[in-house]
């Protein structure tokens, strides 16, 4: 019970030799993709290349991150398949995205709006409704793009899958490994972000 | 029910169609009477079917399948020393291909880097990034039970949290990362001034986290299992003491 149950000594090369190596190949031995998994891999995951890119596209704000992103995740997705149980495809692989995107981020391009959680708590204060509701009908498709655009990253992803990818909740929870209270309090936030974006910009001069 | 944070966000649910019957109903009996959610329904509407124009979705441009196809088959070719060629119609090479399978794993293994070795790497990368950005906590509490209620919530399971001071390592507290594609708790320890990243997620099948150790760039990673869960001990501490901390921690 109090015996450390690990190997006693730090491999410092990758030799194929030695205890490590050897477990190894006893623990996993399906590293390597079968046929039918290769089969299993074309048939769910890469049919979603489409949202795969548009969810980068958003994330990353930029089309060539956004290919890299894309063809980075693929290389992910094909590495993790063996842990993939089945499911739906496109959420696993947009989990994937999302987090590919923002490690993409983090080296150094791409800076991420990011909401602190006391910023996002405050949020619920209301903009007076009016005329400026049909503003929202008529808005034009580079208006709201435009809003989206500038929307902290947590709200622009939950607008991003929810409206665009059409995911629902539980799906949605799983690809930003939250809640799904949280989930819900996103959107609920993002819309009224977006919408006050959309009232300011339409204010702030000539659309 | 009435006009609150929680109807506004059960509002957006029952626009979205995610709300059950009973709390559909709620909402109905809600909007029926309040003229302000009922415009605030309507408007959320009009922004939904502005947000479904197809100019906001970026479609991918056609030469990135091709890209995404011929690295994946590169990839494959790579990691198992056998070609991989046109996806398709090779389920009748099933058999061949297993023996391939294994040919290669004792052949290659050596080669290309272990899902093990890139997990410890992003181990490293985890517990260096927590120390760079100034986040090492999001709860910093010495007390067992102010980290564990903590994480309620933020996490899909329950992490096991021990405070060690008395075998000389301290907890500091604890924070939200992220590690083989998954949330999981981080536990922070300290021992004369080195910072020990603690992390612990549930057990997947099929991820190479097995038990085992590792030192990369000066970091040592000690990785182990136990009742369905994963841990993994990060530190610039040197192995003896971070050994140390492990058996404390499995105790």
């Amino acid at each position: 019970m109090m015996r450390l149950a690990v190997v006693g000594r730090a491999p410092r090369s990758r030799s194929a030799t030695g205890p490590r190596a050897v477990s190894a190949i006893q623990r996993e031995p399906k590293r390597s993709l079968s046929p039918a998994d290769q089969e299993r891999f074309e048939r769910t995951v890469l049919p979603h290349l489409r949202a795969a890119y548009n969810l980068a596209r958003w994330l990353t704000r930029n089309p060539e991150d956004a290919e890299d992103v894309v063809q980075e995740s693929y290389l992910r997705a094909l590495r993790f398949f063996a842990g993939f149980r089945g499911g739906d495809g496109k959420a696993w692989l947009l989990t994937i995205v999302r987090h590919t995107s923002y490690t993409a981020g983090r080296r150094g391009r791409a800076a991420q709006a990011t909401v602190g959680l006391e910023e996002a708590m405050e949020d619920v204060e209301d903009d007076a409704l009016g005329p400026e509701e049909l503003l929202l009908q008529k808005a034009s498709g580079a208006a709201v793009a435009e809003a989206l655009r500038e929307l902290p990253v947590e709200f622009r992803e939950a607008l991003v899958l929810r409206e665009l990818e059409g995911l629902s909740y539980k799906e949605m929870a799983e690809v930003t490994q939250v809640p799904i209270g949280t989930v819900m309090s996103r959107l609920a936030r993002g819309r009224q972000r977006l919408r006050r974006l959309l009232q300011e910009h339409d204010r702030g001069g000539p659309a | 029910m009435s006009c609150g944070e929680q109807t506004e966000i059960l509002l957006h649910a029952y626009l979205d169609g995610e709300l059950d019957a009973a709390r559909s109903l709620e909402i109905e009996r809600h909007l029926s009477g309040c003229a302000r959610c009922t415009a605030e329904l309507e408007s959320h509407r009009a922004l939904r079917s502005a947000l479904a124009d197809d100019s906001l979705y970026f479609e991918a441009p056609d030469h990135l399948e091709k890209r995404v196809r011929a690295e994946l088959r590169k990839a494959a070719r790579a990691s198992r020393g056998v070609p991989f060629p046109a996806w398709r119609g090779l389920a009748a090479a099933a058999s061949l291909a297993a023996m391939a399978v294994l040919v290669w794993a004792l052949v290659a293994m050596g080669r290309t880097p272990s899902r093990e070795a890139l997990l410890d790497q992003e181990l490293v990368s985890a517990h260096v990034r927590s120390l760079m950005a100034d986040h090492l906590t999001d709860v910093p509490s010495s007390d067992q039970h102010t980290v564990k209620p903590w994480f309620n919530g933020k996490v899909d399971f329950s992490p096991e949290v021990r405070d060690l001071s008395g075998d000389g390592y301290p907890l500091v507290g604890g924070r939200l990362d992220y590690v083989d594609g998954r949330g999981a708790a981080a536990l922070v320890y300290e021992r004369r001034k080195h910072a020990i990243n603690v992390f612990v997620w549930p057990a997947q099948d099929g991820s190479g986290a097995g038990q085992g150790e590792a030192a990369i760039r000066g970091y040592n990673v000690i990785r182990w299992r136990r009742a369905g869960t994963t841990y993994a001990a990060v530190s610039d501490l040197n192995m003896a003491e971070l050994r140390e901390l492990v058996r404390d921690l499995q105790r």
